[in-house]
């Protein structure tokens, strides 16, 4: 059988495929995170929260509504959108003045209250939810199994991936809002309501990590912890791909899975750690980060 | 002037009133014996053990009505870290004169916890932890550990499915003392009935959402079997991705080393039907396990049946409490390694696990059962989840006490 530094070929491509579906769910929540960060200066620390709810809205609209996997697919990223649009208004946009620092200790602490009352009402072990019918089963590639949800995942976060790219920097919509992140008073003379723009920026940010949620649904058990679990590894690959930087996150998110997934082959017990350390390297030699302007 | 006066007359009666007040907390304390329930309270293994193991403990205290003296529990949260389960064991004993720690899952916590217990001369109870260090390398006169461990749960899970015809093993491992136990004891049975161990992978704990990796690497190795050697939502998360790659349709079987009943209602009958595990409590057994189960349901988180770790909880603090009322409050106090020397010379008797003891190296023991997940259509409601598929009877389900290697009990 063919090897590649000692690893059989099969099993080499294996991991790049799955290193890549990781990827897929790096790249949406960072993209999230890059664009509040880069429109509203903030460092959105319930990420994870509420890419968490988004997973267990899926799960309540089915067994407590009775609406599928594809509905919610729609429904939840609006609901719990909606819900980031409620906090922007009522708590985030009163910090825009002030240091990043606070930003981030508002999100964090609401971040904790909200995976602590989670884990009250639905306890930690999780619920179950299953792939939909639709998605089940699996493609034989040759070299290994892929499941149909798996690729489903990968091709989903690519779509998104690229129309949010394509809004931001290709319409107009996404002008105004480069526009406001320069110079927001310039904007507002121009007639242009900022603060509405910036609040439904936020909404939009949260419910790219609420989708992210739906779509780990059927894969993750849906607990309480799954946000905490995976927002460290994501501001990670924010801050390698440079804060606020579009194109970065998404090409990074991709990127550092399929690293990672190798990690698992060639050195298990480091691949919770191999982000990290590319990490610290990439601070050390670009600051700015690996698509950041300095 | 005279706000002076009047506050200097109310300092002078709280002086007074001070000696009396402190000399009678003391006696109150001397009189009480304080439990400490020390567990997960907030990630993967609060709802195995956490609030509910406080509960089944109250349930029993509330169960031997009055016994002479108080009693009073407290509880904490370890995170499955041993440094802060150090910290919190430290403070208890040194601090808030408590005299029993009861729980602590986790065993990196929990080794931490039992070298403490030791050096303070406490009474620990362990139901939640699974190495069987415990009562090996690391046993200690004041420990003993109740409801189950890694030795049992290999013989147990490990032992049926290589007599089912699975011979070659790959494990998959949560990196730290519990995975590391678990894979040996349960390597160990696998070649010594003549199976083969093809690999294993060791996993980063906690903050592995991802196994797909090792679930291709596992494949990849062509062994009959995959023991997974972790527990909580690494469990949860394998299993359920190991139906996704659809690696249990093409035959591989999974060894769920450590599976609560908690972990298959979050995995839902439809993912976790078939599969085989080892318990050593589960709340619909028998009559005695029905009863308990009704007493204490009503006061549980979301009204789930306890698990086998909070019915250890409740079985260990009656056991202890009734130790304590047969030597005095005065003696189990000055000396845990006395209170645990009674526990030993007493046979045990609950509604939890039935009649039975505790060995010289700190090993309770009782049954333990091999069941079967149910499918969707056998289950006729709400948590009833396990078909018994063999009991093992005491003397077979636990190691053997020569074999365990502990200091205390070879010479």
């Amino acid at each position: 059988m063919d090897e590649i530094f000692g690893i059989p070929a099969p099993l080499l491509f294996g991991q790049l495929l799955l290193g890549l579906i990781n990827g897929a769910f790096y790249a949406m929540l960072s993209l999230g995170l890059a664009v509040i960060f880069g429109l509203l200066n903030i460092i959105n620390f319930t990420h994870g929260a509420q890419f968490m709810m988004g997973a267990f809205a899926a799960w309540m609209l089915l067994n407590w509504v009775g609406l599928n996997y594809w509905v919610a697919l729609i429904l939840v990223p609006i609901i719990i959108g909606a819900t980031g649009v409620l906090m922007e208004w009522l708590m985030i946009r009163r910090l825009y003045k002030l240091d990043h620092l606070y930003g981030l200790l508002l999100t964090f602490g609401i971040g904790l209250i909200v995976e602590g009352l989670f884990r009250n009402e639905f306890g930690s072990s999780g619920l179950p939810y299953q792939i939909p019918p639709q998605l089940s089963g699996a493609w034989d590639l040759g070299f290994m199994f892929l499941p149909v949800y798996r690729g489903w995942v990968v091709a989903f976060a690519l779509v998104i991936c690229l129309a949010t790219w394509i809004v931001i920097e290709k319409t107009r919509l996404g002008a105004y809002l480069r526009a406001a992140t320069e110079n927001a008073s310039l904007v507002q003379a121009f007639g242009i309501n900022v603060p509405r723009m910036v609040t439904l920026t936020y909404g939009a940010g949260v419910g790219l990590a609420a989708l992210a949620g739906v779509l780990a649904a059927p894969i993750y058990s849906v607990n309480p912890q799954m946000g905490s679990n995976l927002i460290i590894v994501v501001f990670a690959v924010v801050v390698i791909g440079g804060m606020g930087s579009i194109l970065g996150s998404v090409i990074t998110g991709f990127g550092l899975g399929v690293v990672e997934g190798l990690t698992k082959v060639f050195w298990p017990e480091a691949s919770a750690t191999v982000i990290f350390v590319i990490m610290a390297i990439v601070l050390l030699a670009r600051p700015a980060g690996l698509f950041g302007r300095a | 002037m005279n706000l002076t006066r009047r506050g200097l007359v109310v300092a002078g009666a709280a002086a007074a009133a001070w000696p009396a007040s402190f000399s009678g907390a003391r006696a109150q304390a001397a009189n009480t014996i304080k439990i400490g329930v020390l567990n997960d309270q907030s990630g993967t293994y609060r709802d195995l053990s956490g609030p509910g193991s406080t509960i089944c403990v109250r349930q029993a205290i509330a169960e031997l009505g009055s016994l002479g003296f108080n009693v009073e529990v407290v509880q904490a949260d370890h995170q499955n870290r041993p440094d802060v389960g150090s910290t919190i064991a430290r403070t208890w004993f040194d601090r808030d004169g408590v005299d029993a720690i009861l729980d602590v899952p986790t065993s990196s916590v929990a080794l931490a916890v039992a070298g403490i217990a030791r050096e303070k001369n406490k009474v620990y109870l362990n139901s939640g932890a699974a190495s069987s260090d415990l009562t090996g390398p690391a046993c200690s006169p004041n420990t003993v550990h109740w409801t189950y461990d890694t030795w049992m749960l290999a013989k147990g899970t490990g032992g049926a499915m290589v007599r089912a015809g699975g011979d070659s093993w790959f494990f998959i491992t949560a990196d730290y003392a519990f995975g590391h136990a678990l894979e040996r004891d349960t390597a160990n049975f696998v070649r010594a009935a003549g199976g083969r161990v093809l690999g294993s992978v060791r996993t980063p704990f906690p903050g592995t959402t991802d196994f797909s990796s090792y679930l291709v690497q596992a494949q990849s190795s062509r062994a009959k079997v995959i023991g997974l050697a972790n527990a909580g939502a690494d469990t949860i998360n394998s299993i359920k991705q190991a139906a996704e790659f659809g690696l249990t349709r093409r035959g591989v079987k999974l060894a769920g080393l450590l599976v609560f009943i908690t972990d298959v209602h979050s995995l839902g009958l439809q993912t976790a039907q078939g599969l085989v595990l080892t318990e050593t409590f589960y709340w619909d057994l028998n009559d005695r396990t029905r009863a308990l189960t009704q007493r204490v349901r009503a006061n549980m988180p979301g009204n789930q049946p306890p698990t086998m770790v909070q019915a250890g909880c409740y079985s260990a603090a009656l056991h202890y409490l009734k130790a304590v009322k047969e030597m005095g409050v005065a003696a189990a106090k000055a000396s845990g390694a006395d209170a645990v020397t009674r526990m030993k010379a007493m046979p045990t008797d609950d509604d939890a696990f039935g009649a039975g003891a505790i060995r010289p190296d700190g090993r309770k023991l009782h049954p333990a059962y091999l069941f079967e997940v149910k499918q969707p259509s056998e289950s006729r409601g709400a948590w009833d989840y396990y078909k018994l598929l063999q009991t093992v009877t005491a003397e077979e389900a636990f190691r053997p006490l020569a074999d365990g290697a502990c200091p205390i009990v070879r010479g």
